[in-house]
């Protein structure tokens, strides 16, 4: 080979003798160099926290103002009942995302590398997940800002506050196990989203999130009372508020955990197999 | 002798298409092979296989001896695949790529980055380091991507099309590398539809389709079969085609590749200078020749020659 087309096609052989191949990392550290992944994808497309910082303010702008005065009396008076919800409502919707990142892996042919390599199988789904667990943190965050801001005042204090954040990210990260069986499902992101929506729809409108259970027709409260997202909103409340805290947050951990057990074992089945 | 890859019987169908339908292979070790074939002949199907990423139906694979099924975890320490489509992550920059298969493989942090820096070099990538892939062009894409397979070299190497779509220059560069590759001792098994990628590159190949090899061997004993060379030739008149067939079967002896283009007329040659013999008949019979131009046999000459049935049949599902 005597003219190179490449710039310094000669180190190739350096590539070669330098090389030692190391031994598979842990599953552990497979699952943080994923998340490190997703966190660099936010760095270097901050768009991507667009849905979870703006979408929040606008919800709960929008919903302490129009709805405030007829149902509360007041905007103040109505963000103290709504604010929880409407952190539970932002979180459950942004689950969606990860269904959708994981099927643009997919489709890209980026997973393929991943399933070629010789790390924990799980890593890449559990790695993402991570990452999507720093953006609902986000969200989180930027509600309890406006929240704030608007004059809502947690009575449980810092606490419970963090408490019941931590039970929404829970139930979030079930929930998520869902989305990323939809996301092997279908062909395309879009398809992941509406596919999702038909059940995140009734999931977060049909709860008490926005009204109380008692003002609805009886049967109508047979049903959302049984809603997990209707138990997800009163412990988020109740924590919130410093009040105590009934069998709800019992059911949230209970729903999230039948999802969990459910759902990740077909997930992983599904990973593993063909595509 | 030790085969690098081995199968026996490979059958895989997706629904009712039967990608795979009896694939064997022997590939010796230390070797460039190159899987000749249309779209959607089963190349990429081979290759998904071999790199632990499908389940055949039916038939057994071995790399390095390793079943590919019950062994995939070794399978997979010894193997590196480049994918069609490019298998790194647009949203990242080309260090951040080569640091993240790095840190998958279970480099430290400083090794990782270390790997990266060294394979940026020589790949001619430093300058674009730290850009994100998605501004990189076709020919740098592929670059990185194939960096990404020598994060831990491999002893098998599997490269799917690494130049369709790629300008010549690109195309060159990949060449390059892929026998700079195989200069170091590493297995390459490519995919491609072009006859002269394959011809370049691969000691041996096998022509697929429809799911099976239908001709295997060195690039040598495939021309011997299908022509060293073609002649090329468009007719001014296309009521002389049946004229032209018939005087340069008997310059030829045989030869004429039949096709459907009412004013082409392709032949194989068993050496270039046949075509000086073939112009003078051609002129002295007053036949109009409008171009002509010799050249290797493409893809679909080398179907014709095989198979009698043109390369070009539709695809119905992604899978090829």
């Amino acid at each position: 080979m005597t003219t190179s087309v490449l710039p310094n096609g000669e180190r190739i052989h350096e590539l070669f003798a330098m090389h030692r191949r190391p031994n598979p990392p842990s599953a552990l550290s497979a699952v943080g160099t994923l998340a490190w992944r997703a966190m660099l994808k936010i760095k270097h497309v901050p768009f991507q926290l667009f849905d979870v910082t703006v979408m929040p303010i606008m919800f709960t702008l929008l919903f302490t103002y129009i709805f405030g005065g007829a149902l509360e009396g007041s905007p103040r008076q109505y963000i103290q009942y709504l604010l929880p919800g409407i952190l539970v409502q932002t979180v459950v919707f942004i689950t969606v995302y990860t269904g959708m990142g994981l099927n643009t892996d997919i489709h890209k042919g980026l997973f393929d590398r991943f399933r070629s390599l010789p790390m924990w199988q799980p890593a890449p789904l559990l790695g993402a997940l991570a990452g999507d667990l720093f953006r609902y943190s986000v969200a989180s965050a930027m509600i309890l800002v406006i929240g704030l801001i608007l004059g809502f005042r947690p009575q449980g204090g810092i606490v419970g506050v963090l408490l019941a954040v931590a039970l929404v990210l829970v139930f979030s990260f079930a929930l998520s196990w869902l989305w990323i069986i939809v996301g092997m499902l279908v062909r395309t992101p879009e398809s992941v989203m509406t596919t999702s929506f038909i059940f995140l729809m009734p999931l977060t409108f049909a709860s008490d999130i926005f009204v109380r259970l008692d003002t609805m027709p009886r049967w109508l409260q047979e049903v959302v009372g049984r809603n997990p997202v209707t138990h997800l909103a009163n412990a988020s409340r109740d924590l919130m508020h410093g009040e105590p805290v009934g069998n709800d947050v019992l059911w949230v951990l209970l729903a999230s955990a039948v999802i969990v057990l459910v759902a990740s074992p077909i997930a992983m089945r599904m990973y593993r197999k063909e595509r | 002798m030790l085969h690098a890859i081995e199968t026996t019987g490979l059958i895989k169908s997706f629904g009712a298409t039967r990608a795979l339908d009896g694939v064997n292979l022997r590939i010796r070790q230390g070797s460039v092979y190159g899987l000749l074939g249309p779209n959607g002949a089963g190349k990429t199907t081979t290759i998904r296989i071999l790199a632990t990423l499908l389940k055949p139906d039916a038939g057994s694979a071995t790399v390095l001896g390793h079943d590919v099924g019950r062994n995939a975890r070794t399978v997979r320490e010894k193997v590196s695949l480049t994918g069609q489509y490019a298998s790194v992550d647009e949203d990242l920059t080309g260090t951040e790529n080569l640091v993240l298969v790095g840190r998958l493989l279970g480099f430290s942090w400083r090794d990782a980055r270390r790997r990266a820096s060294e394979l940026l070099d020589a790949f001619g990538l430093t300058e674009a380091a730290g850009r994100l892939v998605q501004t990189y062009s076709g020919g740098m894409r592929r670059r990185i991507d194939i960096a990404a397979s020598l994060v831990a070299i491999p002893e098998v190497l599997f490269l799917d099309e690494p130049t369709t779509g790629l300008d010549p220059r690109s195309r060159n560069q990949v060449w390059e590398l892929v026998r700079r590759i195989a200069a170091e001792g590493t297995t390459v098994l490519l995919t491609t539809q072009y006859m002269d990628e394959a011809d370049r590159l691969a000691e041996r190949l096998a022509v697929i389709d429809h799911g099976r090899v239908i001709a295997e061997g060195t690039s040598r004993e495939l021309k011997a079969m299908v022509g060293a060379s073609a002649l090329h030739l468009r007719l001014g008149r296309a009521d002389q085609r049946e004229r032209a067939q018939v005087l340069i079967a008997r310059v030829l002896g045989d030869g004429v590749i039949p096709g459907t283009d009412p004013t082409a007329v392709t032949a194989r040659l068993a050496n270039p200078s046949q075509a000086a013999a073939v112009l003078t008949a051609l002129s002295q019979d007053s036949v109009d020749v409008a171009e002509f131009s010799v050249g290797n046999p493409t893809l679909d000459e080398v179907f014709f020659a095989l198979t009698g049935h043109s390369a070009e049949h539709p695809v119905e599902n992604g899978q090829s």
